[in-house]
């Protein structure tokens, strides 16, 4: 079942055309990729998706209802996060309140809680205080609670960045390039990372440039080259795609 | 089990208890009567401190609420017209009303960030009180509003003596304290700390940035309407001189002196400030004339705001007291062995 359906979306912004007629489906559960030449278009659709942008043209659906014009915070408390392409946490926050910042849109304090510190808003702070530590452990960030998030090394910067996004309980995750900068090993660790949060229920759906990730980590690819879909399947099939060798590499003379 | 009460709220209370006893100690009515008009201050810097330290919005004219707090208690507590709603009704009435207009005077603002907040801010510090000087029909123009109600206290007139007013004032620093503290570490707490740091990244989190910027100049209006309705009941006048650009800019100087976003320093710095204003200049000034010498230095001040702006911009941006965080932004550079770690790995990645 489709989680995720972009229809015919176009995006153009003054002449250029960023996304052209953009068709494609993401399944509950699976673990997506998309893929293409820098300025394909790619961070674009993320951002369509997630109300930065509307479509000009084309509709995108989540959960069996349409985004239409929801703002960005309406769209996440649907149940879609992301993550950035550069990375942008709460620098001078703690890495505890980043996570529970990212809790935000399923906490229920009004402002009178808030103001007043009333029981209810008391134990729920404890609550979210308890389920982001959970998700640091998760992440493998645990030890570093109480550090500043700019403090961290960068590989720790992106994966508190997932914890961050995991702390809304979406169903949908967006990973903006989330193996960039990260060395051999980092990248292993990230591959059963998206393993383990597509096992909490969560649908993953990546932005990567490395071929070597994305071929191990995702079910499904799409391929974007000037705003367009070139190709979309399983990944062995984009491996050898024409069209897709031909984005990247160019025509053979 | 855990202590009922925190350290912190112990030392709080102490402090408190300390401060309450000075018109016990010190009989100068005068000094009663400085102290009590620098807690006005102080509630004003505080509520300041929730729009600029906490949710990171720079307000240039945050005089305005001061005076429609203080307008509205005079218009509604004095013969004026006739109205004489009681003084402790007024006092939450008031700062409800200066949060309607924290709402309808932010609303505009709300897709401004900096330096274009600022002048927007300003120009609005500018418009309440010519507006008030304008309506002469219902404020009496430049004469302002007088003879306003004084508050009672089970039928007992607080009257001109200012040691009431200093416990009035005090209870309000408390309360402020209390609710502000209460603030930083609540939701919306967090959701103001994430639009400081990336509004964008806010958004993302569900946060909703229109909401949580008004009610960051609602509540941060709301006590200026406190501070408003104690100050213009206590001076029993108010008039548009008092509400003026340079108000705004005396507390906004509390709170860069103090440390933006840290309670306790915004307290400090708002006291230091009030007493060189009230205090030791026209000391100083009586303290040469003994010297023959007729220099007035009250009217130095503004240049003295100024020096201790740049100074203090100089030499320690964070404030005296800063908040962790604030000092932590302030001195990446030099004091963050973490972000320097950072810089070179990304530097030998890239290679």
């Amino acid at each position: 079942m489709a989680l995720l359906t972009l229809e015919n979306v176009t995006k153009r912004f003054g002449g250029l055309v960023c996304v052209r007629d953009l068709s494609l489906s993401v399944d509950a559960g699976a673990i997506v990729a998309m893929i293409g030449p820098n300025g394909a278009g790619k961070s674009t659709v993320f951002n369509l998706i997630t109300g930065i942008y509307r479509p000009d043209e084309g509709s995108i659906v989540f959960d069996g209802a349409p985004l239409g014009h929801a703002h960005i915070d309406a769209i996440a408390g649907r149940g879609i996060a992301r993550t950035f392409q550069n990375i942008r946490l709460f620098a001078f926050v703690s890495v505890l309140d980043n996570v529970m910042t990212g809790r935000h849109a399923r906490m229920h304090a009004h402002l009178w809680d808030s103001l007043l510190h009333t029981p209810m808003q008391r134990r729920e702070e404890r609550d979210v205080r308890e389920h982001a530590r959970e998700l640091l452990r998760f992440v493998g960030l645990e030890a570093q609670a109480h550090a500043y998030a700019r403090n961290l090394p960068y590989g720790s910067q992106r994966r508190l960045e997932i914890a961050r996004a995991l702390a809304s309980d979406p169903k949908l995750l967006l990973l903006d390039e989330p193996a960039a900068g990260m060395n051999p090993r980092e990248k292993d660790e990230l591959v059963a990372l998206i393993e383990r949060i597509r096992a909490r229920g969560v649908t993953v759906f990546l932005i990567e440039h490395d071929m070597r990730f994305v071929m191990r980590v995702s079910e499904r690819i799409t391929v974007l080259n000037y705003g367009e879909k070139i190709a979309e399947g399983l990944p062995q099939e984009i491996r050898t795609n024409e069209r897709v060798v031909e984005a990247y590499l160019g025509k053979p003379a | 089990m855990r202590a009922f009460f925190a350290r912190s709220d112990v030392r709080a209370a102490e402090i408190f208890l300390a401060v309450g006893l000075i018109p016990v100690v010190d009989l100068n009515g005068a000094h009663i009567n400085f102290l009590t008009d620098a807690g006005a201050f102080v509630l004003l810097a505080l509520g300041l401190n929730i729009v600029v330290g906490f949710a990171g919005l720079l307000d240039l004219g945050y005089a305005a609420f001061f005076a429609i707090g203080s307008y509205a208690y005079a218009m509604l507590a004095s013969p004026q017209f006739g109205i004489h709603i009681p003084f402790w009704i007024m006092l939450f009435g008031a700062s409800f009303i200066a949060a309607i207009f924290g709402i309808l005077l932010g609303a505009p603002t709300l897709r401004l960030r900096g330096d274009y907040l600022a002048i927007v801010t300003l120009g609005f510090g500018e418009i309440v009180p010519q507006t008030f000087l304008n309506l002469s029909q219902y404020t009496n123009g430049p004469n302002g509003i007088g003879t306003l109600d004084q508050p009672t206290v089970f039928g007992l007139r607080f009257g001109f003596n200012p040691v009431p007013y200093f416990y009035l004032i005090l209870a309000l620093i408390a309360l402020a304290i209390w609710l502000a503290n209460n603030l930083r570490a609540s939701r919306l707490g967090r959701a103001w700390m994430a639009i400081r740091e990336d509004e964008l990244a806010a958004a993302h989190m569900g946060i909703n940035t229109t909401a949580a910027k008004l009610a960051a100049f609602a509540l941060g209006a709301s006590f200026s309407g406190l501070a408003g309705v104690a100050y213009a009941s206590k001076l029993q006048l108010v008039s548009p001189d008092q509400f003026q650009f340079n108000v705004s800019v005396f507390v906004l100087s509390m709170l860069v002196l103090g440390g933006m976003g840290n309670i306790a320093g915004v307290v400090l710095g708002s006291l230091i400030l009030s007493s060189v204003d009230r205090f030791i200049l026209p000391q100083l000034t009586n303290f040469v004339h003994g010297f023959g010498l007729d220099w007035d230095f009250t009217n130095a001040r503004f240049l003295l705001y100024g020096v201790i702006l740049v100074g203090m911009m100089l030499l320690r941006p964070e404030g005296l007291l800063p908040s962790r965080q604030r000092a932590a932004e302030l001195h990446a550079d030099r004091s963050d062995p973490g972000a320097a770690a950072q810089e070179q790995e990304l530097y030998e990645r890239a290679l």
